[in-house]
């Protein structure tokens, strides 16, 4: 199969199992483009997961636009966007326009309902996947931590902190610690360090 | 002119809203409010209408508010403005990560937002479940608390049986979202 076929009807699958919102999403990209398919490592998957967050827009047409382009340049980026919307545009559409009332159907609400649940599920199972498969060392930990704590007392108490914010902070930080490391002084104390960790990786 | 109205007032949602789809409903709410598109009413039965179909949330809202607007046209205006900040500026990141990663300040960086962010999705799940299973008046809602439990234990442990290797690795994603509709409609139904 053509490979921006594939691209396409892949995103549109996805688009239609999308239900509330990008985070649901990503448990299946983990699924499909990084397990299945082996379009993107799971690094990268991550690294645009983080990237998405911080930058404005959908999160899921950032993913999407993200391996579209890694598989097959502009071209790729633009069939796997229209692919990932194409489905909720369509949907959206018939609703708004001949579906008065669609959600007060009691098949339909309770439907949704149990959908509700499974969505939750899946949130925390992609970030279970993500979070099994990180180098664990303590300074991921450390922001690991960082982020659910914040986080849990962010929703917790209602605040009206920007998750960027959280997230760039925490880039901050990391950068901060890293220069810190890297000054004279902790140079040598480091030299000797990665010296070690060498000799372990060896080892294996 | 309708539709470059709303392809202007969606590129402003597209650019300016950061972290997902519930962060546009204050922007969206906003802009149909004060040019008179939609009434309060109407703008809560679209936000409703908009989590539970699928594909992104912002997606959604934009569909709806070109459809009532301005038909198809109007759909296809709102949902392009949407999309395209995001689609633009990972073109750009995507463009210039392979040789970014190789600097060693972009990787520091990274290192303290990556599991930053992993953190705040685990956040999110966990206060979603939660949000999920408290009824109205705060008081928790057995069935809606017992029906997580049975399908996060058919989900989880069918993925913890089928092995990672094996094509036969438990239920996907998407079995779990259509098995959870089907369960929804039998038991809100009681």
């Amino acid at each position: 199969m053509s490979i921006l076929l594939d691209l396409f009807l892949t995103f549109c699958k996805i688009g239609f199992f999308t239900f509330g919102g990008g985070l649901a999403m990503l448990s299946m990209i983990e699924e499909i483009c990084v397990e299945k398919k082996q379009w993107i490592s799971h690094e990268d998957a991550m690294t645009v997961t983080a990237v998405a967050e911080s930058t404005p827009g959908p999160i899921a047409i950032n993913l999407a636009t993200y391996i579209g382009f890694q598989m097959k340049g502009t071209v790729g980026a633009v069939v796997s966007t229209t692919a990932m919307v194409l489905p909720s545009l369509i949907l959206i559409t018939v609703i708004a326009a001949c579906l008065e009332g669609f959600l007060t159907i009691p098949v339909i609400a309770n439907a949704f309902k149990g959908i509700k649940l499974a969505v939750g599920i899946l949130v925390l199972d992609a970030a279970l996947k993500m979070i099994r498969k990180m180098k664990k060392q303590p300074v991921t930990v450390f922001f690991l931590l960082i982020g659910c704590v914040c986080m849990l007392i962010i929703t917790v108490f209602s605040l009206r902190i920007s998750v960027v914010l959280l997230m760039f902070s925490s880039g901050a930080l990391s950068l901060l610690m890293h220069c810190i490391a890297q000054s004279p002084k902790n140079q040598e104390k480091k030299g000797a360090e990665r010296h070690d960790e060498e000799r372990r990786g060896d080892g294996k | 002119m309708i539709c470059l109205q709303l392809f202007l007032s969606f590129l402003k949602v597209g650019c300016f809203t950061f972290g997902g789809g519930y962060a546009s409903i204050p922007l969206i709410r906003d802009i149909v409010l004060t040019k008179g598109w939609m009434t309060e009413d109407t703008f809560t039965y679209m936000i409703a209408v908009s989590e539970s179909t699928p594909g992104p949330i912002m997606v959604n809202l934009a569909s709806y508010v070109g459809t009532v607007q301005a038909g198809i046209p109007g759909a296809l205006a709102a949902t392009m403005a949407v999309v395209l900040p995001s689609f633009l500026i990972i073109l750009l990141v995507a463009a210039v990560l392979k040789n970014a990663m190789k600097n060693r300040y972009v990787q520091a960086f990274l290192r303290g937002m990556k599991p930053c962010t992993m953190g705040i999705i685990l956040a999110t799940g966990l206060c979603m479940i939660v949000r999920n299973m408290s009824g109205e008046n705060g008081i928790p809602d057995g069935r809606a608390l017992l029906t997580t439990l049975v399908l996060a234990a058919v989900y989880f442990g069918s993925r913890k049986i089928g092995k990672p290797d094996n094509k036969k690795r438990g239920l996907s994603p998407i079995q779990l979202i259509i098995l959870s509709a089907g369960v929804g409609m039998l038991v809100f139904a009681m």
